[in-house]
């Protein structure tokens, strides 16, 4: 029978291409808004992804999140340092300064000044020259999509068509020279300014001058040290707080969740996908069910046993589930592949699929075991009332 | 009615009867309804809407419980079995002819006459076979591809009496087979099932109260209120026309 079971679903087919399409769109819906809420939301952090080597990242006690800025004076780092436990200990800058396009276009950028000697915390990836460029005077590496975008030169020097930003340009920070030595590629931010990598001393020279210029501490914990009761210490020593990654990442997304919108924006989407499963897909499929129960109802006159009859009931909606799904996730990953990254966050962790297809088998569950149950309860002798 | 020969009995069905009880009050469908039924022979179960014809099919077939009375059917009371070895005896003893057919319109006609057959386990390519033997038999030979819907109610209904044979089940029992189809065509669908119906070791028990099929029957067993009223033979009925 498991065959006659697919030839009635595929047979009816209009109600077929609905019921399928109604799981694809849910399992659209769902897994995109949820990809793109896992994009978004990763981007608030993105910057700790990219920077593995601190075993702690310390911070202002009032920072909530990443980009919530609260400088420390310079003595911090020598306060974190004198630590015992701690490896090492470097300054980091972060802020948004204006930087001048040679076509007098002015474009706030997110720059991060890392330390002289070490060049701790720089891009995770290098397109064009190297990390170690950034000795060479006035030299800053700019974010690749920012050259093709925010950067891009409309009336280069040479002359010309317009044309991306390149090695050995020039711009300008708070007015002063910064030359281009190399591109990277960094993780996209939330606010997606263009990113430029520059060295800790020269940042504070574009700066406007202030007293507490670290935004952050970055430091390494010596081999064999407990990181917990060392960021106790830290705390008691220093009045700092010091985060390891995993916890700042955390703590960043943390706020995003509770302080913004955009989990309720999201959460919204993601629970109307499922009611357009059950609403769409979920009734279709009942309804499907209910116009053959005479035929389920002749069979079990015949002498199918209950068991014969759930089994196709169960096989029908497992079918319309698995196609469903699998046409909706491959839509999604579809959807990725083809938006650029840079203008949309995308991100499809193992979770969401698996979140996708737990919504579309509580939706087929449900309708099936309403149908199995219309099926149990037909009265045999039914068949033969009009 | 006796037991003119050596004929094996198929049913023996004494004193039978039948309450429904929807709310508060109670439909009593048979007060004690007697039929004794011969391997080889077809019946008819005749009377008026509401005298408990589909009620006493439906009890001797396996599909409805009964309130009083004794039931054998093939030498096996149905109501006894649990209600999977009721099913599993439906299965192998009873043939059903529908009188809206309930042919899967999604299926080839050879599929829907193939489904006892597969229920009980055979494999559906050569339950497929057998089923196309059964619709050559019943004239619907080079339609077995044909979806139901491409078939007239007639040819139909002939799927639907290909498929209650196609495990040559002990009865066959059939609830108003022609009244959805016109006169020449029910006529017609009577004499298939009286000829197919017929086999030694075989009864067929056909409810109707079209009585220009009568005369295709062995008997007619009219029923009025819940109980049998008389029996006819067709010798009777040949004379009475005459
Ligand atoms: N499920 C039920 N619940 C309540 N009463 C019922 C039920 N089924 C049948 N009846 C009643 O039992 C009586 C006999 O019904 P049955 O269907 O056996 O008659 P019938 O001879 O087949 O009639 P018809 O020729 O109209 O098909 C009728 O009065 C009917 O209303
Ligand atoms: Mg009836």
């Amino acid at each position: 029978m498991p065959i006659f079971a697919l030839k009635m679903l595929f047979g009816d087919s209009a109600r077929f291409y609905g019921m399928l399409l109604g799981l694809a769109f849910s399992t659209l819906l769902i897994s995109q808004q949820a990809s793109i809420f896992v994009g978004l939301m990763s981007r608030t952090f993105g910057f700790v992804t990219d920077t593995p080597q601190p075993d702690l990242w310390i911070v202002d006690p009032a920072q909530r999140f990443l980009d919530d800025n609260k400088p420390l004076r310079s003595t911090a780092v020598q306060r974190v340092r004198s630590i015992e436990g701690i490896e090492w200990a470097v300054p980091l800058f972060k802020g948004l300064l204006v930087v001048n396009l040679p076509d007098g276009k002015r474009q706030m950028s997110q720059v991060v000044g890392i330390d002289d000697a070490s060049l701790i915390a720089g891009p995770p990836f290098m397109l064009e020259g190297s990390l170690t460029d950034l000795r060479k005077p006035d030299a800053i590496i700019v974010d690749e999509k920012a050259t093709r975008r925010e950067f891009k030169m409309n009336n280069p020097p040479e002359g010309g068509e317009p044309r991306s930003l390149r090695v050995g340009d020039t711009l300008e920070l708070n007015d002063r020279r910064a030359e281009v030595v190399g591109i990277c590629k960094a993780t996209q931010t939330f606010q997606s300014q263009p990113v430029i990598y520059t060295t800790y001393s020269r940042a504070t020279e574009y700066a406007p001058m202030e007293r507490r210029m670290v935004t952050m501490v970055l430091a390494g914990v010596a081999p064999g040290v407990d990181e917990v009761q060392l960021i106790k210490t830290i705390a008691e020593r220093t009045g700092l707080s010091a985060f390891n990654g995993e916890d700042f990442a955390d703590k960043t997304v943390g706020y995003w969740m509770r302080e913004t919108g955009i989990p309720i924006n999201f959460g919204t989407a993601i629970v109307l996908g499922f009611f357009v499963g059950v609403a769409v897909a979920g009734q279709m499929f009942y309804n499907f069910v209910l116009d053959n129960l005479k035929y389920f109802g002749a069979m079990k006159a015949m002498g199918a046993s209950r068991k014969t009859l759930l089994g196709m009931v169960f096989l029908q909606a497992l079918t319309i589930a698995i196609l469903g799904f699998g046409l909706g996730i491959g839509m999604t990953s579809a959807f990725g592949l083809t938006v650029p990254g840079e203008r949309l966050a995308f991100r499809m962790t193992w979770h969401i699929p698996l979140i996708a297809a737990a919504s579309v088998t509580v939706i087929c569950t449900a309708s099936a075991a309403l149908g199995m149950w219309r099926v149990l309860r037909l009265d045999p002798a039914d068949v033969f009332k009009g | 009615m006796t037991l003119g020969n050596n004929q094996e009995i198929a049913v023996h069905a004494s004193g039978v009867e039948k309450v429904y009880i929807s709310g508060d009050t109670n439909v009593v469908a048979l007060r004690g309804a007697d039929l004794e039924v011969r391997c080889g022979e077809v019946v008819i179960l005749a009377g008026p809407s509401g005298c408990g014809k589909t009620s006493f099919i439906s009890i001797i077939a396996g599909l409805l419980a009964r309130d009083g009375g004794k039931l054998e059917v093939m030498g096996e009371d149905p109501q006894a079995l649990s209600t999977e070895a009721r099913t599993a005896w439906r299965l192998r003893t009873v043939g059903f002819v529908f009188q809206q057919f309930n042919l899967i319109p999604t299926l080839s006609i050879a599929e829907n006459a193939a489904i006892p057959l597969i229920l009980q386990g055979m494999d559906r390519r050569s339950a497929c076979v057998k089923a196309k033997e059964l619709l050559d038999q019943v004239g619907l030979n080079g339609r077995d591809r044909s979806s139901p819907i491409q078939l007239s109610g007639g040819q139909q209904q002939r799927v639907a009496i290909a498929r209650a044979m196609v495990n040559s089940p002990k009865i066959i029992v059939c609830d108003e087979p022609t009244s959805a189809l016109d006169g020449a065509t029910g006529l017609r669908v009577m004499e298939l099932i009286a000829q197919v119906g017929r086999m030694p070791g075989r009864a067929v028990i056909v409810v109707s109260h079209d009585d220009r099929i009568y005369h295709l029957a062995d008997r007619i067993i009219h029923m009025d209120d819940g109980r049998i009223d008389r029996i006819e033979t067709t010798a009777s009925l040949r004379n009475a026309h005459v």
